[in-house]
């Protein structure tokens, strides 16, 4: 069997898939990937039917080896890789041999990136999937030293393969649909919402992120609300009436009034947006919003159509070289506290 | 803006709807909302993949491939609506879980606050709390974490403004006639009567989550030592006995 070895941990690294949905009623949130998308154009890369389980980097990479001939790919928040201390480029599928020495090191931009082996993390799965859900104590954040069993790599002579990743990793504009709760909110409060610019708090993790912004958006209606169904991408805004957007591992009830809930298609731009960068938050027509469905096949082809064969042209790599060098200057700060 | 107390049908996302029958907290509305509930989950639309209920409204998420939104919006506001008109109690539990507890003393700290408050002995309040029929009407906060009510209207308590910052997993905490019963240990505003051995959720026992909304709770008095040993279980059901109703 296939296995990958955690040779050195240096960001938060977890195994991560599409998550459990399903258990609302059970107070269990579906949890998985912070950036579901990089698990799509990883399953692009590597030609596989359905997202695989995979280790989530957030922060920073580290040291990894695997026990058998594998592709691997490397999506989300770019970092800088090396493969017995070649450059690696990132959103690409590439061969590892046993004993070849993988290092994910520095981000370049974005959050959370992702190791994906071509025959999945085959690690334990509970209820139906492997994605450790840290908040509620679902596994645990991997250290030095272990080994993750992953299934075969099905093609390992396939070419490596790049992706024309989506663009979501420096903030900018995220789309949000009206909630049951946006009503409560007087239409002058919405408006300034809207023409607020934000900037990405430093209180994150895998549950919600807060927002930072000079004014402040409430309602006074928030006293004595009944308990709701929340979820990811609601923004919900604490008695201080700044938005903490909620994300993969948040509870699934909450009394604080939300004000909209991002789009699913604009949450991984969200989970990917760095400490300090700028967020807008656009409005969209109820018509809008569902027009912007895509169910996992749709995302899955479409990713599909931005892959082709890596070619590896000397002049690019050098290319590529320099790009890395220029963006692996950081602030160092993208470490995500509780 | 419409706060009516008319159910509303609410987009939640791109595939959702919440069926909200009010604002805030209502014996009626809470009651409407389980029996809408309880009637999507036995004539489930077409197109559904999940029903969750919350105290005064149902989630239902769809799939936007299988569902004409306006449609099932539709349907789901007229089934509302006939569920209101009728003003319907709360329907009648399917399964009972009898669960020991150890009350007062060292396991129920605020227990004699809370007695001194309704103007009643400390056994009094006791009878009260394993004589009410009682429901889980959601669960949430935490997997499997149960809100359990509604207690008689003098048990309509504020949360305190203090929190209490540790309370035990299996603390069983009431405030604004609800009981909840702690997974973990945690902080909470709610007063601490009583302690079970009864876990909310275990990873890895079968189900990991026990609780379902529209449950009945029964709870039994039992002595601190008893409810220790009870706790020992390997199932982490603290001597719960769960029994089909008809």
């Amino acid at each position: 069997m296939t296995a990958v070895t955690i040779r050195r941990a240096d960001g938060v690294l977890t195994v991560q898939d599409m998550g459990r949905p399903g258990h609302l009623a059970q107070g269990l949130s579906r949890g998985g990937a912070m950036d579901r998308l990089a698990l799509i154009e990883a399953a692009a890369l590597l030609g596989a039917k359905s997202p695989l389980a995979a280790i989530e980097m957030a922060g920073a990479g580290g040291q990894f080896s695997v026990s058998a001939p594998t592709r691997i790919a490397l999506t989300g928040a770019p970092m800088i890789a090396t493969l017995e201390g070649a450059p690696l480029r990132w959103h690409a599928s590439h061969l590892v041999l046993p004993e070849q020495d993988l290092r994910i090191g520095a981000l370049q931009a974005g959050v959370h990136g992702y190791l994906t082996p071509a025959g999945g993390l085959q690690t334990p799965a509970w209820l139906g999937s492997r994605a450790v859900h840290l908040t509620i104590g679902i596994g645990a954040a991997l250290t030095a030293g272990q080994t993750l069993h992953c299934g075969e790599d099905p093609a390992p002579e396939a070419p490596s393969r790049i992706i024309e990743a989506e663009a979501r990793f420096h903030g900018g504009a995220l789309r949000v649909m009206d909630g049951p709760q946006t009503a409560l909110f007087d239409d002058k409060v919405l408006d300034a919402f809207y023409a607020t610019e934000f900037i990405r708090g430093g209180r994150g993790n895998r549950q919600g992120i807060q927002l930072d912004a000079d004014a402040r958006f409430t309602t006074d209606h928030a006293a004595g609300l009944a308990s709701d169904m929340i979820g990811p991408g609601d923004l919900q805004m604490t008695g201080d009436g700044l938005p903490f957007v909620l994300m993969s591992e948040c509870q699934t009830m909450g009394g604080y009034p939300r004000i909209g809930q991002i789009i699913p298609a604009d949450l991984p731009r969200m989970a990917q947006t760095a400490p300090g960068a700028r967020l807008r938050f656009r409005r969209l027509t109820l018509e809008q919003a569902a027009s912007s469905y895509r169910d996992q096949t749709d995302m899955l082809r479409e990713a599909a159509g931005r892959c082709r064969n890596l070619i590896r042209d000397p002049a690019m790599i050098a290319d590529l070289l320099s790009y890395q060098l220029v963006g692996g200057v950081t602030a160092g700060r993208e470490l995500e506290d509780d | 803006m419409s706060l009516a107390p008319t159910p509303q049908v609410l987009p939640a996302g791109v595939d959702g709807f919440l069926i909200r029958f009010a604002l805030r907290p209502d014996a009626q509305a809470m009651a409407a909302a389980q029996v809408m509930a309880r009637q999507l989950e036995t004539d489930t639309p077409a197109g559904a993949v999940e029903i969750a209920p919350a105290l005064v409204s149902v989630l239902l998420r769809f799939d936007p491939a299988r569902v004409d939104r306006d449609d099932l919006a539709r349907s789901l506001a007229s089934r509302a609506r006939a569920i209101v008109d009728r003003a319907p109690d709360a329907p009648a539990a399917l399964r009972r879980w009898t669960i020991p507890a150890a009350f007062g003393g060292e396991y129920g700290p605020d227990l004699a606050d809370v007695a001194d408050r309704l103007g009643l002995s400390q056994q009094q309040a006791i009878d009260q709390l394993c004589n009410t029929d009682l429901h889980v009407l959601t669960i949430g906060f935490a997997p499997g974490q149960p809100y359990i009510g509604l207690l008689p209207e003098a048990w309509n308590l504020p949360r305190m403004a203090d929190l209490n910052p540790r309370v035990p997993a299996g603390a069983v905490v009431v405030a604004v006639r609800q009981i909840v019963m702690f997974g973990a240990e945690s902080a909470t505003g709610w007063r601490q009567v009583a302690c079970s051995g009864f876990r909310t959720f275990v990873p890895d026992r079968n189900p990991p989550m026990p609780l379902r909304a529209g449950d009945a709770i029964r709870y039994r008095p039992v002595t601190g030592d008893e409810m220790q040993s009870l706790s020992s279980a390997a199932d982490g059901l603290g001597g719960a006995v769960l029994e089909a109703l008809e």
